[in-house]
């Protein structure tokens, strides 16, 4: 089933690290196996990438911490050696890590260096997007993480019910469209041109950490955006070129957007007021960040909308 | 029965009626209120039909539902349920008797399987309102999603705005009447019955066509509109099944290898 939900502040950063909690806490029915953050925090000079180095319910044999701290170090060692200079390396689990660094070169060759650490993948990099995902229900992934005092301007997020592929954080949502900066998305439902698109991408030079189909939405939407396409434009050539059923979020460094297939299969209610825009498989994930009546909508069939910051 | 497993935390086996609501005669029956916030939605259902069963109460008005699921289901005795809010998915499913005013919005599949009352919904509903309705009347003064009246076998389903795609998708005998525009694929693969609709068309499903509209319609139209005072369009068109596809007349194969 998985729940999706995005949150974008009009009037200035507000508290979305709590907010989105909150949002995917009261969604928890429709996804309990994981949960999953993009937050978007003040942009900055420098950038800042989360990473995990394994799986928290993976087989933890003898030494199992020492690996992880040699990768660790291993990650710190490969960015001083690629010329990033870092300003801070936080673990947040000794399996997960926050970095913020300067760097001024390509992307795509810093985060394929990192991945081919053992057991590395980026979750996110960007200049103000931060991806935090991890297994169990949304206030204790935000609790572990410490999310709820992070303060931003937009954010989306995810319930996961597993389905077709495992329980781990590689299958969990959002997903970050490698190797692009600040971009990320959210899905519910399938795509079943999903085999063709991903070879399609990965022929183009993407990776793919996952089995998951939503993983591919994130770059294919990068990919066009980087060449030109506005976002509005991708997501609407997305309702022709994408086949299955499904209703996504997607976030950049300054805007949030939805999209709805031909047959409106996925459920999606919006509120909008001159504030705050925010969006949820379901009323009551919206109605747990505003505090008073509201009016709300489902977007229709083929429906794109996109709200900027 | 034992919930051995209930990862979600929604079957709550052990919940009972909370007896929360204030009770008040009025000159039809008695009268009854009870505040939803902080409730269960087992707990709002539960103290419902308490109400409504055990109490013979006839008006009950529930405050603050939250957008909550699955409120006001299966409750089949005559009866006033007004809901002071908006509910959220499968909101008044299996009903078969009360009338009921929501004065917020509804999520998706708002009076599924209904089979006798009405629904009065102030604002929007979400996709799949009175998904295979039986009987009663289903109003919804807002827009509504896509597949309205999907499977519909009765009854009639109006709406004050627009309706989204596959509206009346396989309706097999019903009406409903759409003062809006509707969204593509409209009346794919119905059976019978007939769609009314007052603004624009995107395109006819499969099987769909357009038909005359006769005096019986019209009155019929000016009736229901007039009963839940929406304000009709400037013209109708009615829509039913081609019978293209009827094929009740042909043998399945199993059959014709038995005649043959």
């Amino acid at each position: 089933m998985c729940g999706i939900a995005g949150i974008i502040h009009r009037d200035g950063p507000g508290n979305i690290g709590a907010e989105m909690t909150r949002m995917l806490q009261s969604m928890k029915h429709r996804g309990p196996d994981s949960s999953g953050f993009a937050l978007y925090g003040p942009p900055s000079d420098l950038l800042v990438m989360r990473i995990k180095l394994a799986d928290p319910n993976e087989a933890r044999g003898f030494g199992w911490s020492d690996r992880l701290e040699r990768h660790r170090n291993e990650v710190e060692h490969r960015l001083a050696k690629i010329g990033a200079m870092i300003d801070v390396m936080h673990g947040d689990q000794e399996y997960a890590y926050r970095v913020t660094f300067r760097y001024s070169g390509d992307l795509k060759p810093l985060a394929d260096y990192m991945e081919d650490v053992p057991g590395c993948e980026v979750l996110s990099l960007g200049h103000s997007l931060e991806i935090v995902k991890d297994l169990n229900d949304a206030e204790s992934v935000a609790e572990r993480y410490r999310l709820t005092t992070f303060t931003g301007t937009h954010a989306i997020g995810h319930v996961r019910m597993a389905t077709e592929s495992d329980v781990d954080i590689s299958g969990a949502h959002p997903y970050w469209a490698y190797p692009f900066s600040d971009i990320a998305v959210v899905h519910n439902g399938q795509l079943t041109n999903y085999h063709m698109w991903r070879r399609r991408l990965e022929r183009s030079g993407h990776r793919f950490q996952s089995e998951c189909d939503s993983e591919i939405i994130a770059v294919y939407l990068a990919q066009k955006m980087d060449g030109g396409m506005s976002l509005e434009t991708a997501m609407k050539q997305s309702l022709d070129e994408l086949d299955g059923v499904f209703t996504y979020l997607v976030v950049t460094g300054d805007s949030l957007g939805v999209a709805k297939d031909e047959m409106a299969a996925k459920p999606l209610v919006l509120y909008e007021s001159p504030e705050l825009v925010a969006l949820a498989s379901e009323e009551v994930a919206i109605r747990a960040v505003i505090g008073h009546e509201i009016d709300t909508h489902d977007p229709y069939e083929r429906e794109v909308l996109v709200w900027h910051r | 029965m034992k919930i051995s497993y209930d990862a979600r935390g929604l079957a709550e086996p052990a919940a009972r009626a909370p007896k929360v609501a204030t009770i008040e005669p009025g000159e039809d029956g008695a009268k009854a209120v009870f505040d939803a916030d902080a409730l269960t939605t087992r707990q709002i259902n539960l103290e419902l039909r308490r109400l409504v069963y055990d109490e013979g109460v006839v008006d009950v008005t529930i405050r603050n539902p939250g957008a909550k699921h699955s409120i006001a289901v299966g409750i089949l005795t005559r009866c006033r349920i007004t809901i002071d809010g908006s509910l959220g998915y499968f909101g008044c499913g299996l009903i078969d008797g009360p009338e009921i005013h929501i004065k917020g919005r509804v999520g998706w599949s708002v009076a599924e399987n209904m089979m006798s009352g009405v629904i009065v919904v102030d604002k929007n509903a979400g996709s799949l309102t009175g998904a295979a309705l039986r009987g009663g009347d289903v109003v919804g003064r807002g827009d509504v999603g896509a597949r309205s009246g999907i499977d519909q076998k009765g009854g009639t389903i109006i709406v004050g705005g627009n309706a989204g795609t596959m509206t009346g998708f396989m309706l097999q005998r019903g009406r409903q009447v759409i003062c809006g525009n509707v969204g593509g694929g409209l009346g794919d693969s119905m059976y019978d019955g007939a769609i009314y609709v007052g603004g624009k068309v995107t395109s006819l499903g499969v099987d769909c066509v357009e038909a005359e509209l006769t005096d019986s319609d019209d009155e019929f139209l000016a009736r229901k509109l007039r009963i839940y005072a929406i304000e009709p369009p400037p013209a109708w068109r009615k829509f039913v099944c081609g019978r293209k596809l009827w094929n009740y007349d042909n043998l399945e194969p199993a059959e014709r290898k038995l005649v043959l």
